[in-house]
């Protein structure tokens, strides 16, 4: 039967306000049969607060034979990322 | 902050290292007072607990059977929390049920010892009478952990508290299913009726009230479950209105000389299940997780 359900991907808000991350992916016949098995599967242990249910197919991704064009123009502007500043020292999360 | 993996990003800034995920657990009975409450007969609460607690505890027993055989991964996780709930529910209620403790209560009881319905000791069945019998046990118990809030005994009114939000989980799952697979297609809408005309005959007995139960009712400590009929009808009628299902007439299963599940009177699975729960414990009394 699995072949027949689609997969879905899972993405769970934990409890102190943290964005929805992806926690993995499930089989399921239908988006609300989805959204309480990603339940059942990803919040056993108290993670989360909130669940995201997209089917894999709805993801449009970027190619790994595009990752050149996409990402390598960024890895040498240093310029872009705020170090050159100095973080107080009780200034927490950075 | 990580965010290399949800499971770091949502284990960080807590200090309790045992737990890889979630923390901040809620202990139910957290300053709750454990007296008896005046005027109410201890060994009638105990035998009382006893009645919910068994009813939990075997039915978490036969829904555990499910693991390695549900038909989707997904389900069988599903089933297995449902039966985590249900173990959790008879834990606390086992504890309660007197000095010698929920390991006593579950493990070196003979079988004319235990209290619970006999809707919960059937072995096997195919899916649709797992459903049926899910949807027939969460809807009677959950009706019944309801008005078990208000229950004057602080334990009991926080054990159903804790339940009810799990029970109102597990009647979901299982009218989800009925629903999807009574107006699914021809065949399994058969196997779906079928499924509840199986579980049927033992439906009666869920709310036929022990002397028990009455007392306690009439303490304000328990629930008499005649009350919860109504109640339980309404949500098999709507369940199986949606399932393009029909409510089973099917006679209900005699007791002996009128004695039932409740009186220690149990069907001739129930035997066997204990064999199975209580073999280890009674082979090895001394051992320890």
């Amino acid at each position: 039967m699995s072949h027949d359900w689609p997969l879905y991907e899972v993405f769970v808000r934990g409890k102190r306000g943290l964005n929805h991350v992806h926690v993995g992916s499930l089989h399921a016949a239908d988006d609300q049969m989805a959204l309480h098995h990603a339940r059942d599967l990803y919040t056993r242990r108290n993670e989360g607060v909130s669940i995201w249910v997209v089917k894999a197919t709805d993801i449009t991704a970027s190619s790994p034979d595009e990752k050149d064009p996409f990402f390598a123009p960024s890895g040498d502007k240093v310029y872009r990322h705020p170090t050159f500043y100095d973080i107080p020292d009780d200034v927490p999360h950075m | 902050m990580s965010t290399e993996n949800a499971y770091e990003a949502l284990a960080e800034a807590h200090d309790d290292a045992r737990w890889a995920f979630g923390t901040s657990f809620d202990d139910p009975l957290a300053g709750v007072d454990t007296t008896v409450p005046s005027g109410v007969d201890g060994d009638d609460l105990h035998a009382y607990c006893l009645m919910l607690g068994d009813d939990a505890l075997i039915a978490s027993h036969r829904l555990q059977e499910w693991c390695t055989n549900a038909p989707e991964l997904e389900d069988e996780v599903a089933l297995a929390n449902i039966a985590l709930d249900l173990l959790g529910q008879a834990r606390l209620l086992l504890a309660r049920a007197g000095e010698r403790g929920e390991d006593y209560h579950a493990f070196f009881r003979d079988e004319q010892e235990f209290r619970n319905v006999r809707l919960v000791e059937p072995a096997g069945g195919d899916f649709g009478y797992l459903i049926a019998w899910l949807l027939v046990f969460t809807s009677w118990r959950l009706a019944l952990l309801q008005r078990l809030e208000s229950s004057r005994d602080p334990v009991l009114a926080a054990v159903a508290a804790k339940g009810v939000k799990e029970m109102t989980y597990h009647r979901d799952y299982a009218a989800r299913w009925a629903v999807r697979l009574g107006d699914g297609t021809e065949y399994s809408h058969d196997r779906m009726r079928a499924g509840f005309e199986a579980v049927w005959p033992l439906v009666d007995e869920l709310f036929t009230p022990h002397p028990i139960e009455r007392r306690m009712a009439e303490h304000g400590v328990g629930v008499d479950p005649a009350t919860v009929r109504a109640e339980f009808d309404d949500v098999l009628a709507r369940v199986l209105d949606a399932a393009t299902l029909e409510l089973p007439e099917i006679p209900a299963l005699a007791g002996v000389s009128g004695k039932t599940g409740r009186h220690g009177v149990h069907t001739e699975a129930m035997g066997y299940l204990l064999a199975e729960l209580q073999s280890i414990a009674r082979a090895h009394p001394e051992a320890i997780w």
